[in-house]
């Protein structure tokens, strides 16, 4: 059975989503980075679910949750984002630099 | 096949998820002028969750496990569930008044205020990691929202954002973690992660996952160096919400730090023990430094706080170096320093809106002379800001005393350097809580102070309520300690000790 191969794959999404974060200054693309990072970790877990064969099927629960949180998750950002470019007209997250230190 | 469901043991989540829905629905119907009520609903609503986790700790069932031992309802959880209950009360009499005169939104505040408290309370009974990761986001993700409360206000904005990308990244990192242990395990219970990882200690790909999952919850309790979402977030959120953010989110991480370390991961503390220690000694020492130069008291108590989590985190790292009393020692210093820290910092971000609305200022140096004016806020003040330093005879001694002895008590090397540092910064933070006190009583009252009649309004009663309930708690534990311990003492059996 593979599974190493889906680690990979996870480790390179989880990667990407993180290089995403740190790098990307529009706020819309920082939460697609971290959509990635997301589901890096289902990758993961429906492999591990798939290669220890569990009876109670525990990982593609753990994914389902996992999916139906981030859509949450989604939601409550983008009314952040939108609430910031509505102020601003700008999503850019560089200029938010009004307090600091 | 249908799970057997104790219906006592979830009357407490069970009434705040009832309260919630009632209050989102009577922001529905009432007018405009009579949106109160949904604040005099949510505070009886969370009164009423008390009551069954009083009937749950005076029945003697014992320990009620339910779903597959997802969900447990032992001496942990209702301690736990308690201070929940308990603070999420107090940052709702702290919010009535401050709510009210923003004039808006007022029942979707209470809803997401409810939802979150409903988070932390599940928390408490978590038992595996999938109840443990819904409850977690449960508490934090209606916070990203009241984080941005103010809409128009570019600062809440930028609080909202800050601590909802860095939150979400801590999720991230923290499911990761998971997705390993689950998969090296092959469970996803805590008591069966810690059976089968029993020898795992050594293997690589599970210090990896142990340590993606402490920098998941590093974030939550904004230890150094997850910590730099706290002070902006501290500073753009509306006051109550800081409270909230301050004790009840933070003692969320804590909870979830607890469970999964202790009941988890027992036999892995010489890999978190050292992890731990280093997180303990960043946040204090940093925190502490930064803290002096604040000028902004909510970013100073936002300092303190961090500092506060590395205080908190000490007996973790003392976990690492003993045997299994030690073990339970440890963790019940840890418990203890929650449940004090609670009580003191809310009653501090209740000082700090009673001044604020007085001074009209959130700067220390406009505060100078708010004894001479207002010397209740003066005094209670000088109470909350000395019991964090620690000065007997108030309740922060005894923590600080619990945090000292459980570090002493591993008599390593390591731990002895980790009390030296905790002295040291104990020593620096007096230094800034004290100037403080210091400028509320000694200095003149500035120029830029507001009229008169602003300086001499009355507190807010629920405000008020809120301020007496805590200094009575503060100053009480202070001479009984007792009072405290009994509680955190009970939690001990978790840990094994």
């Amino acid at each position: 059975m593979l599974l190493n191969q889906f680690l990979i794959l996870g480790a390179l999404l989880f990667s990407l989503g993180i290089y995403g974060l740190l790098v990307r200054r529009n706020a819309v693309m920082v939460l697609l980075s971290i959509e990635l990072m997301l589901n890096a970790v289902n990758v993961n877990l429906v492999a591990f679910e798939a290669f220890l064969q569990n009876a109670n099927v525990g990982g593609q629960i753990f994914a389902i949750f996992v999916i139906t949180v981030a859509a949450a998750e989604v939601g409550v950002g983008l009314a952040i984002i939108l609430m910031i470019f509505r102020n601003r007209t700008s999503a850019n997250i560089d200029e938010l630099d009004l307090m600091k230190w | 096949m249908t799970p057997d469901i104790d219906y006592l043991a979830l009357a407490p989540e069970i009434t705040l998820a009832v309260t919630a829905v009632v209050v989102l629905m009577l922001d529905l119907f009432l007018p405009r002028s009579q949106k109160y009520w949904t604040a005099v609903v949510a505070v009886l609503g969370v009164s009423f969750a008390a009551l069954p986790l009083i009937a749950l700790a005076v029945s003697d069932v014992g320990e009620r496990s339910m779903l597959g031992g997802s969900f447990v309802v032992d001496d942990f959880a209702l301690v736990l569930k308690g201070l929940f209950v308990v603070s999420g009360y107090l940052v709702l009499l702290m919010s009535v008044s401050y709510i009210e005169s923003d004039r808006y939104y007022q029942g979707e505040y209470y809803f997401l205020m409810l939802m979150s408290i409903l988070g932390s309370v599940v928390l408490a009974s978590s038992r595996d990691l999938i109840t443990l990761f819904i409850a977690i986001e449960l508490v934090s993700q209606p916070m990203y929202l009241l984080a941005g409360w103010r809409k128009g206000d570019l600062r809440s904005n930028e609080a909202s954002l800050k601590y909802y990308l860095l939150g979400v990244l801590a999720s991230a990192l923290m499911l990761y973690g998971m997705s390993f242990v689950y998969g090296l395990t092959g469970e996803l219970t805590l008591a069966g992660i810690a059976e089968a990882g029993a020898g795992m200690a050594d293997d690589p790909a599970f210090i990896m996952a142990l340590l993606f999952m402490i920098a998941g919850f590093g974030f939550k309790v904004s230890a150094v160096p997850f910590h730099f979402w706290a002070p902006d977030t501290y500073e753009g959120a509306p006051t109550p919400v800081t409270a909230y953010l301050s004790v009840s989110s933070k003692a969320a991480g804590f909870v979830a730090l607890l469970v999964v370390l202790y009941s988890a991961f027992p036999d892995a503390a010489g890999v978190w023990g050292p992890a731990v220690w280093i997180l303990a000694a960043l946040s204090m020492t940093l925190a502490n430094l930064t803290a002096l130069r604040q000028t902004n008291i909510v970013r100073l108590l936002a300092y303190s706080s961090v500092a506060q989590a590395g205080f908190m985190l000490v007996p973790f790292a003392a976990a690492a170096t003993t045997d299994q009393i030690g073990l339970g020692e440890a963790f019940a210093a840890t418990v203890t320093y929650i449940v004090i820290y609670a009580f003191m910092n809310l009653g501090a971000f209740a000082v700090v809106i009673a001044g604020a609305r007085k001074t009209g200022t959130g700067d220390i140096e406009g505060w100078g002379g708010l004894g001479s004016y207002a010397p209740g806020i003066g005094l209670l003040a000088g109470a909350f800001f000395f019991s964090l330093a620690g000065i007997p005879p108030l309740a922060g001694w005894i923590a600080k005393l619990v945090m000292f002895s459980a570090a002493m008590g591993a008599g390593s090397g390591w731990m002895v350097a980790l009390a030296a540092i905790a002295a040291v910064n104990a020593v620096i933070a007096l230094f800034y809580y004290a100037r403080v006190v210091k400028t509320i009583w000694m200095d003149p009252v500035p120029a830029t102070a507001p009229d008169e009649q602003v300086r001499t309004s009355p507190v807010a009663g629920s405000l008020g309520l809120a301020l007496g309930l805590s200094v009575v708690v503060v100053v009480a534990a202070g001479f009984f300690p007792s009072l405290v311990t009994f509680f955190s003492e009970a939690t001990r059996a978790l840990a094994g000790g």
